[in-house]
């Protein structure tokens, strides 16, 4: 074991500890907390120390024992040279260094004596630094977005940095920007709008894609490659290229202001990446099956439902929630073809109001929590669906 | 026996793909061609609306005498620039009433009042007024009167469907002296945002890639960006950047990192000094670049991550025993292996952005130095209400996409070939 490497190892996971805990002592402050002394110095000292004790005792406990030691000697330790501070500050601490510990739980003398161990301790840091860090700035949009749709107009005034919760102040209260948004803003009409049209998307490009799909897979005819290779050319053309026409036309025909239109043009727009997604999944299936399936005198509609769509359940899915989200999170079409709040969806009736006269923040992040929420349940419920659709329909975005 | 299997699979086939087809023509192929259309011709906003020949009926008592009313039609053409020709007019009646005094153009038979106006020049207007008799004496019921509505019908050219065409709006979007700027603002975004996008997403892929507590959640974070909807996110990042009352410039000025609030999203440049030089940096160029790299990075961090999970173990560990560092290992081993990526996520990624229309929509509408050929679209089209030009700039995006295709389509093949 070299003596460099347990320095180096000290060194670096102190001082990743060490930035842990002053990011949370930052904003603590923003809380109105004062923390006239960090005492950067003792802790800086403490963390070597527990990171030593750490490799002391290796494996010889149980490693979920053990880092949970450490981190309560970590935050007794913070507790006693910081005197005065509430008890969730303390809490922070404690989850703060359970995390911190946990990520060097495994690390021994043994490791430390292979090669390049200090540049792989090194890196390892780093990427934990780093996961730590994109996750903040990926998460704290989304965080501020709930904090100010919980507050009122002068609370926003009066602290822009104030990011805390009241929940004191009781949930009527605390959810009043939402049930203004809902009553005064007609939310849950758009809300039923955006559903009605986003399932119908659904439906409708899955009724017009299976059956192509499976003919484009399968079958053989004239044209068959000139248009497998013509869904993802016609895939690539964006919507701004289309506004102008499909306004023109749509403004003649009366379809402007229509939920009707709006399927029309979310389903032509979903439907080559529904085709292409769907045909590449459909030639995965055995022909066999189909084979024993016409044998028994099923014409193709019989294969099509009684063999290809039960096997296809997972690829119909991640299809079905990839053409969810594009048409629940579309703007561009519902900003150019809806001008009456009767026919808005949830992110034109958003982007109206930002419009609209002075809305007050609170309200306008209130909506943007309930356009976002239902979007980001689904998504992190239907994850492993979801990501293939996503990595399959990224063509386009 | 087998050449009519194939004709019935044939069949089946074409019946199979052919609402597909028809759709996506009609909605997809359709107007991109109509483009072409539309960009050689003179039209704006306010000529869309169809002109269309309309009456306004009103029934008015007479005074003192019960057995006769006056109907007024206000009849006028609803558009203001086109004439509509060869007008037709028709009304019914209930059966106990006669008209007294007919204009010339009209005649009345058996309950129905039929009307053949001719020509009626743009902005025409007239009151075309009758008085009716009842036949027996018994009081003429007014709701019954309104309730039938009176039917006009008329021909006029539809500005679309002429053959007058024109090439100023190409002339005026290449004569435009900000033309230059605006490509050169559309390249910029695009370069950059992809360029970002793209190295935050190695950076990110290369971290999730290693086993750590927690992991799959971290994951699915990392996607947030890109399946939230774009107007949530664009509007808090607008409240977040706020000069006045924002999260950013009151935490910086917080902590005296900055003397005074820095207008993120509506300042269009910046002086920074660097060793002594003075740099002109487009801000909010910049911001809307950094908002687009925040939101797209997680679509190349997916990509990258799958391919990285594809790579022989067998690499890294032959690595290991060379002796090699984690930073040999990252050059010569990792980034071999996802170069292809790269290059296809590359031009995905830069087709894209180079269409890209909502987030600068939504964060600065185009304004202080952040307007790209998309968003200049919607300004001519639907700002400025000239739909030609829209469509002429339109034009010149998809020209710039059959370049990009052309390129991208020669790559894809040939990795296949490589494969």
């Amino acid at each position: 074991m070299k003596i460099k490497n347990i320095f180096t190892y000290c060194f670096i996971s102190s001082l990743f500890l060490f930035s842990l805990v002053c990011i949370w002592k930052i904003l603590v402050t923003l809380q109105g907390i004062e923390l006239t002394n960090f005492n950067f110095n003792k802790l800086f000292i403490f963390g070597i120390t527990l990171c030593a004790i750490n490799l002391l005792i290796g494996k010889k406990l149980n490693l979920n024992i053990k880092i949970t030691i450490l981190a309560l000697l970590f935050s007794i330790f913070d507790y006693f040279i910081s005197i005065n501070l509430p008890i969730w500050y303390s809490f922070g601490i404690f989850l703060i260094s359970l995390f911190f510990f946990n990520n060097i739980k495994d690390y021994d003398k043994n490791f430390l004596s292979k090669n390049h161990s200090s540049q792989k301790l090194f890196f390892n840091f780093l990427t934990l630094f780093g996961i730590t860090l994109f996750s903040f700035v990926i998460l704290f949009p989304f965080y501020m977005m709930l904090v100010t749709s919980f507050k009122t107009q002068a609370l926003l005034l009066l602290n822009p940095l104030d990011f805390s919760i009241n929940f004191a102040q009781g949930l009527p209260e605390l959810f009043k920007s939402y049930f203004i948004v809902f009553k005064d803003y007609n939310f849950g009409r758009y809300m039923l709008t955006s559903t009605i049209v986003s399932l119908g998307t659904v439906i409708i490009t899955l009724i017009f894609a299976i059956p192509a799909a499976y003919a484009v897979a399968r079958l053989n005819f004239f044209g068959k490659n000139f248009l497998s290779t013509s869904i993802l050319i016609i895939y690539l053309f964006p919507a701004i290229v289309l506004v102008i026409p499909l306004y023109t036309i749509f403004s003649q025909l009366g379809l402007r202001n229509s939920i009707e239109g709006l399927l029309i043009v979310y389903t032509a727009t979903t439907l080559p990446v529904a085709i292409y997604m769907l045909q590449g999944y459909f030639k995965s299936i055995p022909k066999e099956l189909e084979e024993a399936g016409i044998i028994d005198g099923q014409n193709w509609l019989g294969i099509i439902f009684k063999i290809i769509l039960p096997l296809s359940l997972p690829a119909i899915s991640s299809v079905a929630l990839y053409v969810f989200m594009i048409a629940w999170n579309e703007f561009l079409f519902s900003l150019m073809f809806l001008d009456r709040p009767n026919t808005f969806t949830l992110s034109r009736a958003i982007q109206f109001l930002n419009v609209g006269a002075e809305t007050p923040r609170q309200y306008l992040m209130a909506g943007s929590v309930v356009v976002t929420l239902p979007i980001l349940i689904i998504f992190v419920y239907f994850e492993k669906y979801l990501v293939s659709g996503l990595t399959a329909g990224s063509v386009k975005g | 026996m087998s050449s009519k299997l194939a004709k019935i699979e044939k069949r089946t086939a074409y019946l199979l793909i052919l609402p597909s087809v028809l759709l996506v023509f009609s909605i997809i192929l359709f107007p991109i061609f109509s483009n072409i259309w539309i960009s050689f011709k003179n039209v704006e906003l306010k000529d869309l609306r169809i002109p269309e020949p309309r009456a306004k009926k009103l029934v008015k008592s007479i005074k003192d005498n019960s057995n006769q009313i006056k109907i007024i039609y206000k009849l006028r053409n609803s558009s203001l620039t086109q004439e509509i020709t060869n007008v037709k007019f028709k009304d019914k009646y209930p059966n106990n009433i006669e008209p007294r005094n007919l204009d010339k153009r009209c005649k009345f038979k058996s309950k129905l009042l039929q009307c053949e106006f001719g020509n009626w020049p743009k902005k025409y207007r007239e009151n075309l007024e009758i008085i009716f008799q009842n036949t027996n004496n018994q009081e003429i019921s007014k709701k019954v009167l309104k309730s039938y509505k009176p039917k006009l019908s008329g021909k006029s050219q539809n500005i679309l469907l002429t053959y007058e065409f024109t090439l100023n709006n190409f002339k005026k979007v290449i004569k435009d002296k900000a033309f230059i700027d605006l490509l050169s603002t559309t390249f910029y975004y695009t370069f950059f945002g992809t360029i970002g996008a793209i190295i935050f997403g190695i950076l990110a892929a290369q971290m999730v890639n290693q086993k750590f507590f927690g992991r799959t959640f971290v994951r699915s974070v990392l996607l947030f960006p890109y399946v939230a909807p774009v107007v949530a996110l664009a509007y808090t990042w607008e409240l977040l950047l706020d000069p006045t009352s924002g999260t950013l410039n009151n935490l910086l000025i917080n902590y005296q990192i900055i003397d005074g609030p820095i207008n993120l999203l509506g300042q269009k440049y910046v002086t920074l000094n660097i060793l002594g030089f003075d740099f002109k940096l487009r801000l909010a160029l910049t911001t809307v670049i950094i908002f687009e790299i925040w939101r797209y990075f997680p679509l190349a961090f997916l990509f990258i991550l799958a391919r990285l999970q594809a790579v022989p173990k067998e690499l890294y560990e032959a690595a290991d025993v060379d002796g090699a560092n984690p930073l040999q290992k990252f050059l010569n081993i990792t980034l071999p292996q996802i170069l292809a990526v790269i290059s296809i996520l590359f031009m995905i990624r830069f087709i894209w952005n180079f269409n890209k229309f909502e987030d600068i929509f939504l964060l600065t509408g185009g304004a202080s130095g952040t307007r790209t050929l998309p968003i200049n679209v919607y300004q001519q089209g639907f700002s400025i209400g000239d739909i030609g030009m829209g469509s002429a700039v339109s034009i010149v995006i998809v020209v710039f996409l059959l370049i990009f295709m052309f390129i991208y389509f020669k790559l894809l093949g040939k990795r296949a070939d490589e494969n």
